[in-house]
């Protein structure tokens, strides 16, 4: 089902307002934890730091990708 | 915040702005972002082979969210995808060499060498684009008139609206006759050489790892131009290929030491929504129109460069 263009914008400015709110609480925690250990990293394994950075950013595409969807479904079915 | 790999103190919703803005041109012109995530990060004070490798990096989550969009869109050729990931990881391992090779001469050397690199090729694509999309328009134009006056049915002409001026060459390229000759059932070619899918891959590929980024600025154009590839189909398989080969950059770029993946991670959170809301967006536009929109992103992508290389300072 279709929504019509006035409750469409309505839904996708409160999905983007619920996921404002999601990504400052993750930058601020569980990124900024991050920084000092991966720092480390980097300075002593090169290796093992390129694994784990490609293996975070895939897992952060891959979590968002569920979690985009899941607001833009969860607010479509409200507002039907 | 400070982003101690890098050595930078950059505002995380810049980071986060950049990126959501980056997502939806990424997602809807089937390009990494490169050509403004660059200068993006460049302007506020990123060395420049931290920009190239950060940004493959942020590239990799972002064309995740947008390739399962287009996938479910039916815009993926994998076979095409599967084929350019191998001429493209042999480029971007090039293009990393050179870069490597640059490094010798101190950072002054690659801001400037890839600076200028960088503006010539978004200059020559945009005014490339614009000038093709163009004739593309007028062409469409010009027989929708004629088909008004002998009578051809709807039907006909919305069947060629994703036509391109440059079909011709794309003909050619199609009648070049060296084995392997493969068909591209999802693309609508009916038979190409192997060769030349790479050679295109290949190409990209060296921008991807000289310039950084996906190189879709480059590759998604000459999908089109050169092999034939519809633009929607052109910009899901891009976008699919992207996460292979920008996957394979990341890792070759993370252990030379160029990749700041905070700042790729900050990024991406704007990045994960504007991709999804840019695939979206596909569904209503036709091919040429795509196309003209794109122009004016590697000029601004060019002028933040510009600047940078002619003051000297940051934007920051």
């Amino acid at each position: 089902m279709k929504l019509k263009p006035s409750l469409a914008a309505r839904s996708f400015l409160i999905e983007l307002i619920v996921y404002a709110a999601l990504v400052a609480a993750y930058v601020l925690f569980v990124i900024g934890l991050l920084n000092a250990w991966l720092h480390g990293l980097y300075d002593h394994n090169k290796t093992l730091y390129a694994i784990i950075a490609l293996l975070l950013i895939i897992t952060q595409g891959v979590v968002l990708e569920m979690v985009t969807s899941f607001l833009l479904k969860l607010i479509r079915l409200r507002s039907d | 915040m400070d982003f101690l790999i890098s050595h930078t103190h950059i505002s995380p919703f810049y980071l986060v702005i950049t990126g959501f803005i980056i997502g939806i041109l990424g997602g809807f012109f089937g390009v990494g972002g490169s050509f403004l995530a660059g200068p993006a990060l460049f302007a506020v004070g990123v060395p420049m082979n931290m920009v190239v490798g950060t940004d493959l990096a942020h590239i990799v989550g972002k064309s995740i969210v947008a390739t399962k969009k287009h996938r479910a869109l039916g815009n993926v050729d994998l076979k095409l995808g599967f084929i350019m990931v191998i001429g493209t990881i042999a480029g971007v391992e090039v293009g990393a060499q050179a870069i490597e090779q640059l490094k010798q001469f101190g950072r002054a050397s690659v801001d400037k060498v890839v600076g200028i690199t960088f503006v010539v090729v978004l200059i020559s694509i945009s005014l490339f684009v614009a000038w093709e999309s163009w004739q593309t328009i007028k062409m469409q134009r010009q027989r929708k008139l004629d088909a008004e006056k002998s009578g051809v049915g709807f039907k006909e002409l919305k069947a060629k609206q994703d036509e391109s001026a440059f079909d011709h060459i794309a003909r050619r390229i199609h009648k070049i006759n060296i084995p392997p000759m493969i068909k591209l059932r999802a693309s609508g070619v009916q038979r190409i050489s192997v060769w030349a899918i790479l050679l295109v891959a290949f190409i990209g590929g060296i921008f991807s790892g000289f310039l950084g980024g996906g190189a879709g600025y480059i590759r998604m154009p000459a999908m089109v131009y050169l092999l034939g590839v519809p633009t929607h189909v052109a910009v899901g398989t891009d976008l699919f290929e992207v996460v292979i080969s920008a996957s394979y950059g990341t890792l070759t770029h993370a252990i030379k030491g160029n990749v700041d993946i905070m700042i790729a991670l900050v990024m991406h959170t704007g990045a994960a929504i504007g991709a999804q809301i840019g695939a979206t967006a596909t569904e209503y536009f036709h091919g040429p129109r795509i196309r003209l929109a794109f122009v004016p992103l590697p000029l601004i992508g060019a002028a933040i460069v510009i600047y940078g290389l002619l003051s000297g300072e940051n934007l920051k």
